[in-house]
């Protein structure tokens, strides 16, 4: 039985720093080079490759039920073992049939700390057993729509100002959330839909909020825009800051 | 005959991997939802074989969408399940090693009981014998309310059944685990866990509820199948079957 600790974010996360730094007892990995790469392939077969891509594969949907990111020392220490020579070429496999199976794409987004992460290729669309109608997603909407209509960062007591106003009280345990300040500067931030940055020479000691990368790369800019649109009856292009920066960015991959 | 797979199936996947699992009414309005998302032709009563086609997709990563019936309402199931494993790895990454240990305690209460089910007084009582860490009696109840919530466990009025995503799951490292504990459906040969069973000493055969009321639906005169003495149980009401399919 394998066992996994559970990372323990700190409540105050510096900006970059992720809490899943390396543990001392990784042996460091190095991406080995192209040559050395061609080399370790002549020693190993075709069906050995695949078993090991299929194992990364289901290593990366087990993480993906909790949108945890998968960090590359656990990948190549659980995983990968022995065949770590050819890591690139077990990752290529992986990521086409994690495209090709199951519409889903294998994103690195930390280059220092070599994180990864899995966002869906499809379009997020209302329908039976969707988790666009559940109240998390809601929630996160929420946040994310007031971040990137304050510019992109928002001090903390905003948010909790504005979810106060939605009977939502950081404060209070919610029949529905439970403990809101957790899930919003815990849960949210692990699952990078937010990123939470101290700000210095602050005391008592203040956060603000980003954009997390996976919501940067899930949730469509554009889309956000039309549905505050409809909900404040307004049409998106009067906010032409907004509207500017939500047609200008790289769009998520849309169906 | 091994058919590409296209966007409708994706999402397919990509939903039912993020409900745990799916009944058939909502398998097929699903199906139904993602064919019409990406602009593919629709057509009812072929869901089995859009399954099939992913199905070989998934077949060289050791997984399948397996069927499996509930117990409680006879109705069918699908899950995506892992089929490599033995062990519950689709936790590991959820729980901390006494939870999953707890959880195994729980599994030993369900697979010794005749009807089960395990009581959680029992559980509690378990959670004193832990060989990794001790778990608290608070401890205890948060992680069976998130096993419930996780859709691992059902519970009904303090008691604990395995849920139906939990079976199908499963079944291979339970048979595993408890070959001689292990029950068999005398009508469905599945798997059995919530029964009716026979009350002949001798006999003691077990029938889920669903396939209790199947079997006797419109006898009057109540026999075993095995034994061929009275059937004591009251019998239930066969569940109807809704094949309701929402067209919006």
């Amino acid at each position: 039985m394998t066992q996994r600790k559970r990372a323990t974010p700190s409540s105050q996360r510096q900006h970059g720093v992720s809490a899943l730094q390396e543990d001392e007892d990784d042996i460091p990995f190095t991406q080995p080079s192209t040559s050395q790469v061609q080399k370790a392939l002549e020693n190993v077969t075709p069906a050995q490759l695949d078993h090991k891509a299929s194992e990364v594969v289901q290593y990366f949907l087990v993480k993906q039920q909790k949108k945890i990111p998968v960090r590359r020392a656990d990948l190549v220490k659980h995983v990968v073992k022995e065949y770590r020579n050819i890591f690139p070429e077990i990752m290529k496999s992986a990521s086409k049939t994690l495209d090709q199976v199951f519409g889903l794409k294998l994103v690195e987004i930390d280059n220092k700390n070599h994180l990864y992460i899995l966002i869906s290729k499809l379009e997020n669309v209302d329908g039976p057993h969707t988790s666009v109608s559940s109240p998390k997603v809601g929630l996160l909407f929420v946040i994310l729509s007031v971040i990137f209509m304050k510019g992109g960062v928002v001090r903390e007591n905003v948010i909790w100002n504005t979810l106060k106003k939605l009977r939502v009280d950081p404060g209070e345990k919610h029949a529905e959330f439970g403990d809101v300040k957790r899930l919003v500067t815990d849960e949210f931030v692990r699952q990078r839909y937010l990123e939470c940055v101290r700000i210095p020479h602050t005391e008592p000691v203040e956060h603000e909020f980003h954009w997390g990368q996976r919501a940067e790369l899930e949730v469509s800019k554009v889309k956000l825009l039309e549905f505050l649109g409809q909900l404040h009856d307004q049409d998106p292009q009067l906010w032409s800051q907004q509207f500017k920066e939500a047609h200008s960015s790289v769009n998520p991959p849309s169906s | 005959m091994s058919q590409q797979l296209g966007n409708s199936h994706r999402r397919f996947l990509q939903t039912l991997m993020t409900c745990g699992s799916v009944d058939e009414p909502g398998a097929r309005s699903l199906h139904q939802h993602c064919c019409e998302t990406h602009n593919t032709q629709y057509v009812p009563d072929q869901l089995d074989n859009f399954i099939n086609a992913i199905n070989s997709k998934l077949q060289p990563l050791f997984m399948q969408i397996r069927k499996g019936m509930s117990e409680e309402s006879g109705q069918q199931h699908y899950a995506l399940v892992n089929m490599a494993e033995t062990e519950v790895t689709r936790m590991s990454s959820d729980y901390t090693e006494n939870e999953l240990e707890l959880f195994r305690k729980t599994i030993d209460l369900i697979v010794a009981s005749d009807n089960g089910l395990a009581l959680s007084t029992d559980i509690l009582n378990s959670a004193d014998t832990l060989t990794t860490k001790k778990l608290k009696k608070t401890e205890t109840e948060q992680l069976l309310k998130r096993l419930v919530q996780d859709k691992w466990l059902c519970e009904k009025q303090g008691e604990y059944t395995l849920s139906t995503r939990c079976i199908i799951e499963m079944e291979p490292y339970i048979r595993t685990m408890y070959p001689e504990q292990v029950k068999v459906c005398h009508i469905c040969h599945n798997i059995v866990f919530q029964c009716q069973t026979c009350e002949n000493p001798v006999c003691g055969v077990k029938i889920h509820f669903p396939c209790v009321a199947k079997y006797f639906r419109g006898r009057s005169v109540r026999r075993c199948p095995a034994c061929d003495d009275a059937w004591e149980h009251e019998v239930p009401e066969m569940k109807r079957r809704s094949r309701s399919q929402s067209r919006r």
